[in-house]
């Protein structure tokens, strides 16, 4: 037993130094023989948290949405949610790619020999987990100083929120549905950290399908919502009666304010101080 | 008794047995009319007490109780009853043009020409800056998804050439629902940010039903029902066949112009206010037709009360069963009506 144990200790020790083995978010351990140095991100926030941990110049290829930073736009786009260029991915020779755990094109990649990784990101923890696992993967530190300055950023928004508007309700549509981000979400998590209310609770799922009526029940200070859905808010029977409709608290975040905030990657910080200056009324639209 | 006498006697039998049969008929519609009406009724106050919180009713009187009372349960639950109705007349009409118990209101693509419409709109508002949002807002998914409808039957007329044949109406209307079902899911990939919206349309939606859409879905109830009315007659003839048809007189291409008419404005009407909501247009006529056996008159009328009940029914539970968030309305107008087909046929064969 002694003997095979040295045996074994032999051996571990007589491999690579560079070799590693990381496990991704489908619990499946995935053997890197060697720092990769040709990525594939198959999601925006994955592209965002390479290049937060300065291995952007290691991408070779990335989604179809991804525009943060702006070295990325120039780089070869290899699909969109449910339509991954398979070929056009193999053909990049990715050393490793990384993708969302539910994507359909796991099972593809994988079988065609290249290293995948699949990550679920939906809240902070997680951006945290995923964070640790792609630097891991990359064998380059800087995960724990990306996510101290995360933290940081989300404080200093959280100190801009002036005194008198803590405590503010608020209710976040993700699209209309009315579909809400609760509790439970990032944004949910975040908003929490700003000392803001979130009218829906964390237990009916991180974006439930809500009854529009309990919305005009639970009557928010503050409505955030994208540009795109925020004009018909006052169309929906009931809805004038809100108070952030009533008073005109309703913030309507562009497209690219929009990506800052749905994207649970580095940028979060940023997000927080949207959500902040809308809190402060530095964002909302007075009618 | 002579022969003639006895030839008498059998024709006043068989006379008297088809008064009977008749004299049931009536009975049974009378009575399927009756439970109809009191099921909607029931459903309508439930609609009115079920809420975000599930069961409570608001008989308060605050200024607040009667407005969420007011505003949002009853033009919701109408509206859902009103949409159901459509559905199920247009069902029973598709039914009785295309002489085929499978057929459905959305065959002439109006549920995908609806579909790529709303998608189209939902782009086109994402796009488009501040005050151009706001125009396009006004027209609103309503009115988008009845223009992507009516596009869409109009199209599968040019390509049939008319309604000329019924076969080549209905292969165009195929091929054009296939076509624009494409072209929606084209929309969606090259805009992923309007999946959630295109979702909720998708299975059905009757959450944002208010005042205006239910009093558009009544006005347009009102005239497809009168005009249908007026089409039963031919429908009678058409179950004959179309040579019958042609026969006792009928203009069978002016029949099939105003059943195909009215189709397209029903299914159009309800779809752009409540999405795509499968199943209703096909199941309710035959939840009618295995209580009584009507002549087109009563079984458009109907088709038209059970639809109501169905998607009425099915939307209570939607903000019931898991309140205060809401199941997709199509899932359970799926499940109930699926439900009770199954179990008639397991008592018909029994």
């Amino acid at each position: 037993m002694r003997r095979l144990l040295a045996a074994l200790i032999f051996v571990l020790a007589a491999a690579p130094v560079l070799a590693v083995t990381v496990t991704d978010d489908r619990g499946v351990a995935v053997e890197l023989r060697q720092p990769p140095r040709r990525i594939v991100t198959l999601l925006p926030s994955l592209g965002e948290t390479v290049c937060a941990l300065g291995a952007c110049d290691r991408l070779v290829g990335v989604d179809d949405y991804a525009n943060w930073p702006a070295s990325v736009q120039s780089l070869p786009r290899v699909g969109g949610v449910d339509d991954p260029r398979i070929e056009r991915i193999v053909g990049l020779q990715p050393d490793l790619v990384l993708l969302s755990s539910t994507s359909r094109a796991l099972g593809r990649l994988q079988a065609l020999g290249l290293p995948v990784m699949g990550f679920d990101i939906k809240t902070l923890a997680d951006v945290r987990r995923v964070l640790a696992g792609v630097a891991d993967a990359l064998q380059v530190g800087g995960a724990e100083a990306v996510w101290q300055r995360i933290g940081a950023g989300v404080d200093a928004a959280a100190r801009s929120v002036p005194r008198e508007r803590r405590g503010t309700t608020v209710y976040f549509e993700v699209s209309s549905g009315p579909y809400a981000a609760s509790e439970s979400s990032h944004i949910g998590e975040i908003l929490a950290r700003l000392g803001a209310v979130n009218v829906v609770p964390g237990r009916l799922g991180t974006v439930p399908l809500l009854n529009p009526e309990f919305v005009v029940r639970a009557d928010p200070q503050v409505i955030m919502a994208w540009q795109r859905d925020a004009a018909a808010l006052a169309a929906r029977p009931g809805w004038p009666r809100i108070r952030a409709l009533r008073e005109g608290r309703v913030c309507r975040f562009t497209a690219e304010q929009g990506d800052v905030l749905a994207r649970p990657g580095p940028r979060l910080a940023d997000a927080a101080q949207l959500m902040a200056d809308c809190l402060a009324g530095r964002l909302a639209e007075h009618r | 008794m002579n022969s003639a006498d006895k030839t008498l006697e059998t024709g006043r039998t068989a006379a008297s047995r088809t008064d009977a049969w008749l004299d049931a008929q009536a009975r049974r519609v009378r009575w399927f009319t009756g439970a109809a009406l009191a099921a909607s009724l029931l459903l309508l106050l439930l609609g009115a007490a079920v809420g975000s919180l599930g069961w409570e009713p608001l008989w308060d009187g605050t200024e607040a109780a009667r407005a969420i009372t007011w505003d949002i349960r009853v033009p919701r639950s109408l509206g859902a009853w009103l949409a159901g109705a459509l559905l199920g007349l247009a069902g029973a009409l598709a039914q009785g043009l295309f002489r085929n118990p499978l057929a459905d209101p959305y065959l002439m693509g109006s549920s995908t020409g609806a579909a790529f419409g709303v998608a189209v709109l939902l782009v086109a508002m994402g796009a488009a800056p501040g005050t151009a949002a706001g125009a396009l807002a006004q027209l609103g998914l309503a009115g988008a998804g009845f223009l992507g409808a009516m596009a869409a039957v109009l199209l599968t007329l040019v390509l049939a050439r008319g309604v000329q044949h019924t076969l080549r109406l209905l292969l165009a209307g195929v091929i054009v629902g296939v076509v624009f079902g494409a072209l929606a899911a084209l929309v969606m990939l090259w805009s992923p940010d309007v999946l959630r919206a295109m979702q909720a349309f998708l299975l059905g939606t009757t959450g944002l039903l208010g005042w205006t859409g239910t009093l558009l879905l009544a006005a347009m109830g009102a005239l497809v029902l009168a005009g249908a009315l007026v089409l039963s007659p031919a429908l009678d003839a058409l179950a004959l066949g179309e040579a019958a048809a042609a026969s006792l007189g009928l203009s069978l291409n002016a029949v099939r112009r105003g059943l195909v008419g009215a189709i397209a404005l029903a299914t159009g009407a309800a779809v752009a206010q409540v999405g795509l909501i499968a199943f209703v247009g096909l199941v309710a006529p035959h939840i009618v037709r295995s209580a009584v056996r009507p002549t087109h008159r009563a079984l458009l009328a109907l088709s038209a009360l059970a639809g109501g009940v169905l998607l009425l029914a099915a939307d209570v539970l939607s903000r019931w069963l898991l309140a205060p968030r809401e199941l997709p309305v199509g899932v359970l107008t799926a499940l109930l009506g699926g439900a009770y087909l199954l179990w008639l046929m397991h008592r018909r064969a029994a």
